[in-house]
């Protein structure tokens, strides 16, 4: 028996409105609102990046989890804004949670699936015995171009999941993976802002894969979509999720609870995990639970948890996700929010 | 490679101090002889919430800090009476008094230009779940 001993998110304060941005590009700000479903987006504070949420989500899931950071064998992170390009998060990770120096670390990237990537990869080891846990975060801080639809959504957050095999909040009763050479999103090296291909990603990309993944992940499991109390998926908007939720069978009551990008926008490689901290923050034992994650490029991850008894005794000892999204926001306008993600040109010399 | 940097790793990123144990004082950062004359001393982490003892706010600020300003540095007392100083994140210095109960958030503290390393540390933060 593999699954979760530990989970915790990490959401900035800061917030800006989508109204915000559409007044800067002279942009229909309703006909986006109803278009994306998204009415904000979470921004980083300008000394916060994808290592400082990896670490603040990690510490509340080491808490949870009541371990010693010690026995951590694994810290995976992933994520499509590590802030170097060449020296992983999980040093800086790793190092703030006191898991080094005997660990296995590794960065994932798989545009917004790197983070269950990661869980993938730290439920398998613990399952082969390689180590008693293992810590895998999906977090990003990512930017869309000034004035492109991405810009409107993508936003900051993450969440981690310590990974174990006894003690469990959250057994992992099946997993599976669904992927195909997919151009639908893409940055090449050097670049800044990453290019897409409109209205490409939704159809061949994100639904194919997040149905292809959800379709084999209850045939191999037996299981139906009347069996689970929640499902959530990857969520770059508000209409997408819920769409590939009637599209394989799940309710709107179903998938309510993991669905926060309205309010938070898109966190990228965060955005189906923070989702799942929210379901476990509130779930009772028992409960079954469908997540599937999509990356362009393109492929879903999917897994069906089942929590225990023991869920209950660990929601309330970290501060809930829905806390973070919903307490206290600091708003900006687009000029903070320039100066927040680095947009303004400084002079250095 | 940055020496100084990687040796205040354990200090700067998980709040390592040390604890004398003779008399009980705690360094912080670790030392290898307590003010007592004990050189027996052990590891011992600070908790990581406490209040503010003292705070100035600083509004013409050195340039890494530029893009902060104005910007709160204070006097944190830790919940085991440590003290620390440390900038306050995420908040207008009218936001902070004297007493104001916070936390200590990991976050990036400085970063050399826009090709160096990326220094990270410890800051305070305001409780952001009262209603
Ligand atoms: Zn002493």
């Amino acid at each position: 028996m593999v699954g979760i001993v530990g989970w915790g998110a990490y959401i900035p304060r800061y917030r800006i409105k989508l109204e915000e941005i559409a007044k800067i590009w002279g942009a229909d700000a309703e006909a986006y609102r109803r278009g994306l479903q998204i009415y904000q987006k979470s921004v980083p504070g300008t000394d916060q990046d994808t290592a400082t949420i990896s670490v603040e989500a990690a510490k509340n899931a080491v808490t949870r989890a009541g371990i010693d950071p010690v026995d951590i064998g694994a810290v995976y992170v992933g994520s499509e804004s590590h802030p170097y390009a060449v020296k992983p998060t999980g040093t800086v990770v790793a190092e703030a949670l006191g898991a080094t120096p005997d660990c296995h670390c590794a960065d994932f990237e798989f545009a917004c699936k790197a983070g269950s990537e990661g869980m993938f990869v730290a439920l398998a080891e613990v399952k082969a015995g390689e180590m008693k846990y293992a810590l895998a975060i999906g977090a990003d801080t990512s930017q869309g171009a000034p004035g492109d639809a991405l810009e409107y959504s993508a936003s900051a957050g993450g969440a981690a999941f310590i990974m174990g095999a006894d003690d469990l909040a959250a057994e992992c009763l099946f997993t599976h993976s669904y992927m195909t050479d997919t151009p639908d999103f893409w940055r090449r090296e050097h670049e800044y802002y990453p290019q897409h291909a409109g209205r490409f990603t939704g159809d061949p990309a994100y639904f194919k894969h997040i149905m292809g993944a959800g379709k084999a992940i209850l045939e191999k499991s037996g299981m139906k979509p009347g069996d689970f109390a929640y499902a959530v998926f990857h969520q770059p908007n508000g209409k997408f999720p819920m769409k590939v939720g009637k599209m394989l069978g799940f309710e709107k009551e179903q998938l309510e609870t993991g669905w926060l990008v309205p309010w938070l926008g898109n966190t990228y490689s965060g955005a189906s995990p923070v989702g799942l901290t929210a379901i476990l923050d509130v779930a009772k034992p028992g409960d079954l639970i469908l997540m599937v994650s999509y990356g362009s490029g393109a492929g879903s991850d999917a897994f069906i948890w089942k929590t225990t008894e023991r869920l209950k005794e660990l929601q309330g000892l970290a501060p809930h996700t829905r806390d973070y999204l919903d307490k206290n926001q600091i708003y900006l306008d687009y000029g903070q929010y320039a100066k927040h993600r680095g947009k303004i040109i400084m002079n250095t010399g | 490679m940055p020496a100084g940097y990687t040796r205040e790793i354990p200090q700067r990123y998980r709040l390592e101090a040390g604890k004398c144990k003779k008399c009980g004082a705690v360094h912080f950062p670790q030392r290898l002889a307590c003010a007592c004359g004990s050189k027996d001393t052990e590891p011992y982490v600070l908790p990581s919430t406490g209040k503010i003892a003292t705070y100035s706010v600083v509004r013409v600020g050195p340039s890494d800090f530029m893009d902060l300003v104005p910007y709160v540095v204070a006097v944190v007392e830790l919940d085991d009476g440590t003290k620390l100083t440390c900038q306050v994140a995420d908040a207008a210095p009218e936001e902070v008094s004297v007493g104001t109960p916070v936390t200590l958030e990991f976050r990036k503290v400085n970063q050399v230009g826009g090709h160096g390393i990326i220094k990270y540390g410890y800051k305070a933060v305001l409780d952001r779940f009262v209603e």
